[in-house]
């Protein structure tokens, strides 16, 4: 028996208490931000002064609900910290019992603060950020509801209500990456991430069924109980597990699926730090942690996650270090660093607890640095270009301090969050051992480097080096620091981005409190040791730092990027994320146009004529009947007539007979 | 309560209705309208009290009431209501005052008349109520036949405006593919008279007598053939569709939304009603056949849908593709399945009956159902847009709202029995996702490119009764659909296990699993 199946609890049994006292009230935590949402949508224009206090305070009640349900989890019992609430019975169909059930455990409490703790920061700094938008109200409203949408995806008690929250963490991101629907730019990414996501979500939708079609349930105790039973054959384990694997990559921007990450950006800042960020996009990485009584039971599937989280990581890096839209390479660099989850989680036991380490500290950081970005095109009139910016920090100097903060979390540098907990990922994968561990261990390390020059570029050609701007002529620029309600967020995300790595890390606190959940991480055999590893990421990130400033600090920016057949190949495509959109284009979507125009073709001539042959010929009679309307009726009374006339002879016939 | 012949005074309203706004002089057109408004908000009233009164796990029609009609044919006016047939008069008895208040001022470019067309739509809603209330087979097929004729006027003489070629030959079209199916319908119906005497010693029409009767595979064969076609020209289902795309685009508004919410599911309430239990070897024959034509209307509707210009052809693709989801579910042969199918069938009477509502509000406003004659409208327009995207998010089945419950049902149903067709159906999902929220960007996204959109009213007070207890329903059966669960289930599990299909049991159950209770 692997360690995780002991402990879920004696017996490989998973069990959750019944609700009672301050867990009774989980369904608050859902329902405070969509009641916030309700009356922004149904309240309409009549709440335009007050709705973004409206959604805020929803927010930041639900976090408090939150605070008071996780303090109340740590005072029970190690072993008892699973409460199941069942709400009503959702969709009951004899041997199919769906019920509207909520689960509190070590796991899902984690992500309730985070969402809600994150959620509320970004609707207080949306506050200003917003401020100057008409439609503000609905902002706040779409925001509400997204976070309704991702509490009921890491609190459902079964997967389906997961599945729920799931494809509703998926709408609210489709209306806020639209929100400036006037462009059809954002039109389009708001579709594009719609239609991938659903791909992914057949994928988790089918999952489901293969759960019910062998269990007869889909509840995560049934579910998990029998997987580490083991009484689940290993060929659809195996399935069940690729097919939650396929809604991971589609929720989370992963390899194949990862094209509509990029073009999500579309969306306000504020979004693009939440959803696109700290937390939908990591829903993924929850998924497959929460499932992991399914993963451990099936190598093959975690193979694929690993090769899957190592592919992404360096896709991810080499496309962030082409673009010059400071929100392309931040997506870009998510898209990575969700990867290093990926990888993490794909390890099994090992790894379960530090994907979601790392997964906590990137949603502060990460966070932190797109609030940051959002400050730096606030302030310079919504240019998002890097190559336009240069010597901010003079100007901003709490988004500066901030944004650094944030940039030495993500490289890894120490003490900050990013070394503890991709350090911890990096050792991890090298101690898989064999060719693989090494393989996927010079992977993460090489994808440490190259963020490390990435980032580093981004920093410095952002904040430091000449400005190339003006504060004269027809395009002059002033920038100047953000509002309060602003930079507050961001003071207290960069508290978070230095701070959370050593908190949930060092000394192994998050791997112990989350073990009754995605079993224990046991102490491997170090195929390097953790010493000379840690020095050696250090030093590869290092000289990706190095090379950074080398080419951006002490070289002067050019404020035109050159044009693709001055720069290497690898670098135009990178400019084309490695050609992922052309590959979509020419396999999926051309060959669909002709085969639609090819069916309408079809319905038109070959259907309609031959079934409807009949039609086609009254289509040229019509044109006689038209003028007597008359004779329409008729033809039906005709018809008719002649129809019971046969119903009549019939019976008299069959009577005689 | 047994007493109340609540089917029977369901349709004496409307009928009674019919004529009285008939015989209204021409020029009470607003009198015409309140009148009808009234008669189908006490017919809603009406239906809702019947669900109630309806006992869901009592076996066998409810409400029940015979009296002989053609008494030497075996004929007679025989109605009453399973657990299926009351939630569709029920979503007729909603969706009528919806369409009422929906078409006020659209008879005014009619031929006919306003009153006539008030008149129109109540003796629709008397043949909807009839068709599903019959228990005689005879019966049914007059229902059935003469619900075309009010359809028929609709279409044809209050249909799009300035395409006078185009709608009737949509009129004629429908009326032609219907009576077709008809007339196949009339001899298996005949068919299954001669077998009752041959079987019974008398003819009979009697369902429940009927349905007693131990046919032979091949009469069961040929008779199915009858039904079936018929209901899959209604439903429709592929390949019998092409007159829907035209009656859809030219039926007025609420003509659309009757027609697609409800009289097509006439179609997929036969297969249920009458091929299955009537032919059940037959049913099994064939059902791969309807599998697959099911499967590939899903695909094939859907990627029509993509392909259309017309809003309104536009919707009525879609439909075919829901069709699919709703045939798959009744030849799945499992509760869960059925269940779902019947869900389906309501919840896309709504899902679509919202479609067709505001896009007939938007080409009210500019005269013009193609799609490129918009653009932009969520600025000119919020809440049309808004109700439009929440039409189309339940049409796409998205989880909250109605839609989901029932093509989840009906995917995960038809898992159990058929894996691989369950596969390839749920990835008809990511077509439902391109088809609405295309036409939402083509539409509702962007600038506003034509100017003389600009100036666009948004949706009135009426427009907003309209579409708020839809919307309201659409939201509430997909966070709560219990309720109607539970009066439909016991008849779909009915009618499955009388013919010899039961759930197949998980292949490793796990222990504890309750089939029956909701609670953990």
């Amino acid at each position: 028996m692997t360690p995780a199946v002991a402990a879920g609890a004696e017996g490989g049994a998973v069990h959750y208490a019944a609700a009672s006292g301050a867990f009774s009230l989980s369904w608050l935590l859902i329902a405070l931000p969509l009641a916030g949402a309700a009356v922004l949508l149904l309240g309409g224009k009549r709440t335009d002064k007050f709705g973004h206090v409206v959604g805020t305070v929803a927010a930041l009640a639900s976090f408090v609900v939150g605070l008071v349900i996780f303090f109340t989890l740590v005072g029970r019992d190690g072993s008892d910290r699973a409460v199941s609430q069942h709400l009503f019975s959702w969709i009951p169909v004899n041997g199919f019992q769906v019920d509207a059930g909520l689960l509190v455990d070590q796991l899902s409490v984690v992500f309730v603060l985070l969402i809600t703790g994150v959620g509320t920061l970004i609707h207080i700094y949306s506050i200003g950020y917003m401020a100057h938008d008409p439609g503000r109200r609905k902002f706040f409203a779409y925001m509400n509801l997204f976070l309704a949408s991702m509490l009921l995806l890491v609190l459902g008690n079964n997967f389906l209500a997961l599945y729920a929250g799931w494809e509703l963490v998926g709408l609210s991101s489709f209306l806020l990456i639209k929100f400036w629907e006037y462009k059809p730019a954002a039109a389009t990414a708001a579709n594009k991430a719609f239609y991938m996501n659903r791909v992914g979500d057949v994928g988790l939708a089918i999952a489901i069924m293969f759960m019910f079609g062998t269990l007869g349930s889909t509840n995560y105790d049934h579910v998990f109980t029998a997987a580490a039973g083991g009484a689940i054959g290993h060929g659809t384990i195996t399935a069940i597990a690729l097919l939650l694997l396929l809604g991971a990559c589609g929720k989370s921007g992963q390899f194949p699926l990862q094209a509509w990450l990029p073009d999500a950006m579309e969306g306000p800042t504020p979004i693009s730090a939440l959803i696109h960020a700290a937390t939908m996009v990591t829903a993924g990485v929850y998924l497959i942690a929460r499932s992991a009584p399914v993963f451990n039971e099936t190598q093959a599937a975690r193979t694929v996650v690993v090769i899957i989280g190592a592919v992404t990581i360096l896709i991810g890096c080499v496309i962030g270090c082409a673009y010059d839209d400071i929100k392309k390479v931040l997506a870009y660099s998510t898209v990575s660093q969700i990867g290093y989850m990926f990888l993490a989680v794909g390890l099994g036991p090992a790894g379960y607890a530090l994907g979601i380490a790392h997964l906590l500290a990137h949603g502060f950081f990460k966070a932190g640095l797109f609030l940051g970005s959002g400050s730096v095109i606030h302030a310079m009139d919504d240019e998002q270009d890097m190559r336009r910016y240069g010597g901010l920090w003079k100007y901003m100097k709490v988004t500066w301090v901030t944004f650094g903060l944030g940039y030495l979390a993500i490289i890894g540098c120490p003490p900050f969050s990013g070394f503890f907990t991709k350090d911890k990922i990096i050792e991890t994968a090298f101690d898989k051992g064999g060719t693989s561990g090494y393989i996927l261990g010079i992977v993460a390390l090489l994808g440490a480097g190259i963020t490390a020059f990435y980032m580093t570029r981004l920093f410095l050609m952002t904040f430091h080096g000449k400005a190339r701007w003006s504060h004269e002529g027809a395009d002059a620029k002033h920038p100047h620091e953000s509002p309060t309600t602003m930079t507050g967020p961001m003071i207290l995300l960069a508290i978070g981005s230095v701070a959370a790595g050593a908190l949930f890390v060092v000394g192994g606190t998050l791997q112990d409190w989350l073990a009754p959940v995605v079993g224990e991480h046991g102490e491997a055999d170090h195929v390097l040791s953790p010493t000379v590893l840690t020095l050696l990421t250090l030093v590869v990130s290092a000289g990706g730092l190095a090379g950074a400033v080398l080419r951006y600090q002490l070289r002067p920016v050019d404020a035109v990027a050159k044009p693709d057949a001055a720069v290497s190949p690898l670098t135009v495509a990178a400019r084309h994320d490695l050609y992922a959109n052309t590959f979509n284009e020419a396999a999926f979507m051309i060959p669909g146009n002709y085969l639609v125009r090819f069916l309408v073709w079809f319905d038109k001539i070959i259907i309609d004529g031959l079934v409807g042959g009949t039609a086609a010929t009254i289509g040229g009679l019509s044109g006689r009947l038209r003028r007597t309307q008359t004779g329409y009726v008729r033809t039906y009374a005709l018809s008719m007539l002649g129809g019971t006339i046969l119903v009549v002879g019939a019976l008299l016939l069959v009577r005689a007979g | 309560m047994h007493t109340v012949p609540w089917l029977t005074i369901l349709l004496v309203i409307p009928v009674a209705g019919a004529i009285l706004v008939a015989l209204l002089p021409k020029r009470a057109s607003t009198l015409a309208k309140q009148v009808t408004l009234v008669l189908t908000l006490v017919e809603l009233v009406l239906a809702v009290l019947a669900t109630i009164a309806y006992e869901p796990d009592k076996p066998g029609f409810q409400f029940a009431q015979r009296y002989d009609w053609i008494k030497q044919f075996g004929v007679s006016y025989s109605v009453g209501a399973d657990g299926i047939s009351i939630v569709l008069i029920l979503l007729a008895s909603v969706l009528m005052p919806v369409v009422v208040l929906a078409s006020w001022h659209e008879a005014e470019e009619g031929k006919r008349g306003v009153g006539a067309f008030f008149s129109l739509l109540l003796a629709l809603q008397a043949g909807m109520v009839g068709v599903f209330a019959a228990t005689d087979v005879f019966l049914f097929y007059v229902f059935f036949e003469a619900m075309l004729i009010p359809m028929y006027f609709l279409i044809g003489s209050y249909g799009a405006p300035k395409e006078q070629t185009q709608r009737s030959y949509a009129a004629v079209k429908f009326l032609l593919y219907s009576l077709f199916g008809g007339l196949l319908m009339l001899a298996a119906v005949i068919g299954l008279y001669v077998v009752s005497v041959h079987q019974l010693g008398h003819g009979t029409f009697d369902f429940a007598a009927l349905r007693q009767m131990h046919i032979d595979e091949d009469t069961q064969k040929w008779l199915f053939l009858g039904f079936f076609i018929a209901f899959a020209i209604k439903a429709p289902l592929f390949p019998f569709h092409t007159w829907l795309p035209d009656a859809g685009a030219q039926s007025p508004t609420g003509g659309a939304v009757l027609l697609v919410g409800v009289l097509d599911k006439v179609g997929t309430f036969g297969l249920l009603r009458y091929c299955i239990p009537l032919f059940p070897d037959a049913a099994d024959y064939f059902a791969p056949l309807v599998l697959a034509l099911a499967v590939i209307g899903i695909f094939y509707g859907a990627l029509l849908a993509i392909g259309q210009r017309d809003m309104k052809r536009l919707v009525s693709y879609t439909s075919l593709a829901h069709f699919g989801f709703i045939a798959l579910g009744c030849f799945a042969f499992t509760s869960q399945a059925g269940t779902g199918a019947v869900l389906y069938m309501v919840n896309h009477g709504l899902s679509t009956g919202l479609l067709f509502l505001v896009v007939g509000f938007l080409v009210a406003r500019r005269g013009s159902r193609d799609v490129d004659a918009y653009g932009g409208m969520a600025k000119v327009t919020p809440v049309l847009a808004g109700v439009f995207l929440i039409a189309g998010l339940s049409s796409l089945a998205l989880p909250g709202l109605n839609s989901f419950v029932s093509e989840f049902l009906v995917l995960v149903g038809t898992f159990t029995e058929y894996k691989a067709l369950a596969i390839v159906a749920t990835c008809g999902i990511v077509l439902a996702a391109i088809y609405v929220l295309h036409l939402y960007k083509r539409t509702m996204t962007g600038p506003v490119v034509h100017e003389e959109n600009k100036l666009v009213a948004d949706l009135s007070l009426r427009e907003k009764l309209v579409v708020a207890p839809v919307v309201a329903l659409i939201v509430a059966l997909g966070v709560y659909p219990k309720p109607l669960i539970d009066i439909i289930r016991p008849t779909v599990t009915a009618t499955f296990t009388d013919v010899g299909h039961h759930d197949p049991a998980p292949s490793v159950p796990v222990a504890g699993v309750t089939t029956t209770g909701g609670h953990s």
